[in-house]
């Protein structure tokens, strides 16, 4: 898509249907905007006309029951899901104005833009040094003293770097698993993406690593937009600023975190949030 | 008799079973192994890896088949192991769910479970009657036939076994697929394909049968892999199957060595494999 084009997209209101999701002229900040999108695991239809819009420094939570599409909705927004025959998204995800579901977008560009954190630690088996230098390496060649900065600063913005500063040369493979999420965290954060995307990335830890994760996420949304998928109602609650609550493939209700917890105007939404179902 | 006595009883005769065939099957093993040892042990001298295979009735060794042996099989392991583990890949990453991949995999397990004198002939029809004579070359080629369906097996099955979200994270981060390949699925995978690549080395280092209609034999030292090689399992065959007690002696030492290469190949694999990269 030209340059043009794109702004004059991005021009348009967004889903003026939808009052949950305002005018983009109206709110600052816009970082991604997704609308009317459909995904289909073959026939299978598990995301139904989904707009909304992720917003810059800001921490955007999906929630809703198993099942609900959450994930799946995250997986668009970098477009992994094409590693799967069969699966396929239709609609708009605009990133600063750029139709990313476009035919013949480079997705290795894309990716290195939209960092993604996995539900279950992925350390790559290498050492916690490489697992960091992998990413970076793609896109930029750089001195090794450079890189060594790099990678010491990625390190300490996890809060992994006293833990493992003596360290670097082992395998990733040895930490915990709270490190080891840690450090896929300050590996997505090593390549400098846009936007965070953080699939359930405290469900596999104990307490205090969520806790660890949970400030971890505080501090990043000054330099991201954050989305995370979580189970944790108190998760949602504390840490975003909006909150989307999903059922059955269809967004039921958008509003900013507190709202939603206080007065969420759809009778799923509070049924789901005070634990009636779910 | 209460349930629980009958339970007893029942757990009793089948364990009973199961140990007594366990039993039956390691006794042939350790017969071999025994009768291999007592005939061998005196054939292994230092003549034995010094000295030609003689004519009968004056003393030599088996150099000539030790080295064809070892130069066959590493020219078959050269070219065997990049093809197999390529092939092993494209099933394992690329043609997933894809009709042409199980086909290909179909027909690499039918290659796998070919008589290997089957391999023979198709090289003899091949390379040996195009060429007019026997060759080392020949013999290698028929060695690497074989390779190669164990490596592709072993490949695909230990590139499975790497977590898909392993994958998937180093998409996340914008790597291109052949990276994702080469910098994480085959470091995870790295230690089930080289046990998957000495399994082969050990399976083809006994084969007979396809060296037979290709590499032939060779009395004398000979480096030339365009003429018939001298190799351990076609000497074994020939001088056991002799009437001159010498040559078996050597046969038997020969039988020995070919065993404890191999009892060594798999014991290095196994070593291999229980040291395994997924100790999360």
């Amino acid at each position: 898509m030209s340059p043009p084009q794109a702004s004059a997209r991005l021009a348009m209101p967004v889903v003026p249907s939808d009052p949950d999701v305002r005018d983009p002229q109206l709110v600052p900040g816009q970082k991604a905007v997704i609308r009317n999108v459909d995904f289909f695991y073959d026939t299978f239809r598990a995301l139904k006309n989904i707009s909304l819009s992720l917003h810059d420094k800001r921490v955007t939570a999906f929630i809703g029951p198993s099942g609900c599409g959450k994930s799946t909705l995250l997986r668009i927004l970098n477009r992994i899901y094409e590693l799967y025959p069969g699966q396929r998204a239709t609609g708009e995800v605009l990133v600063d104005g750029e139709n990313i579901l476009a035919p013949g977008l480079d997705l290795n560009l894309l990716r290195a833009k939209i960092g993604m954190v996995f539900q279950k630690p992925t350390p790559f088996p290498m050492s916690i040094y490489d697992n960091i230098a992998f990413g970076i390496r793609l896109y930029e060649r750089l001195t090794r003293p450079e890189l060594d900065d790099r990678i010491e600063a990625a390190l300490r913005r996890a809060a992994l770097w006293d833990e493992v500063k003596d360290k670097l040369r082992q395998s990733g493979l040895g930490l915990s698993g709270g490190q080891q999420q840690r450090l896929c965290i300050a590996r997505a954060v090593a390549v400098e993406p846009e936007i965070l995307l953080l699939d359930e990335p405290a469900s596999a830890l104990d307490p205090l690593s969520t806790q660890r994760i949970e400030e971890l996420i505080a501090e990043l949304k000054d330099d991201y937009c954050i989305a995370i998928v979580t189970h944790n109602m108190q998760q949602a609650a504390r840490s975003s600023d909006y909150t989307a609550f999903m059922y059955l493939g269809e967004l039921i209700e958008f509003d900013e975190t507190e709202r939603i917890f206080t007065h969420p105007t759809q009778k799923q939404t509070e049924d789901y949030i005070t634990g009636r179902f779910g | 008799m209460s349930i629980y006595t009958r339970r007893r009883i029942a757990n009793g005769v089948v364990m009973s079973l199961s140990v007594a065939a366990t039993a039956f099957g390691l006794l042939w093993l350790v017969l071999v192994l025994w009768t291999l040892l007592e005939n061998g042990i005196a054939a292994i001298t230092p003549a034995l890896f010094s000295q030609m295979t003689p004519p009968p009735g004056s003393a030599g060794g088996l150099l000539n088949a030790i080295f064809g042996s070892v130069v066959m099989t590493l020219i078959a392991t050269l070219v065997g192991t990049p093809t197999g583990i390529l092939a092993g890949t494209f099933l394992a990453e690329y043609s997933r769910g894809s009709r042409f991949g199980e086909v290909v995999r179909f027909i690499n397990d039918i290659l796998l479970s070919a008589p290997s004198i089957i391999v023979g002939l198709f090289v003899y029809e091949l390379m040996v009657v195009r060429m007019g004579h026997f060759s080392a070359w020949a013999g290698s080629m028929a060695l690497a036939i074989i390779v190669i369906p164990v490596v592709v097996r072993t490949t695909e099955d230990m590139l499975n076994l790497v977590p898909n979200a392993l994958r998937e994270a180093a998409a996340a981060l914008g790597s291109p697929k052949w990276k994702v390949i080469v910098m994480v699925s085959y470091r995870a995978a790295i230690q089930g394909m080289v046990t998957g690549v000495m399994l082969a080395v050990a399976r083809i280092a006994g084969e007979t049968a396809p060296l037979l209609f290709t590499a032939l034999n060779n009395q004398f030292w000979s480096t030339n892999l365009d003429a018939p090689m001298a190799n351990l399992p076609v000497v074994i065959f020939q001088f056991a199957m002799s009437p001159y007690a010498d040559w078996q002696v050597l046969a038997w030492g020969g039988a020995l060595l070919i065993t404890l290469t191999v009892l060594c190949l798999n014991i290095g694999a196994r070593a291999l494999a229980s040291w395994s990269t997924f100790k999360q």
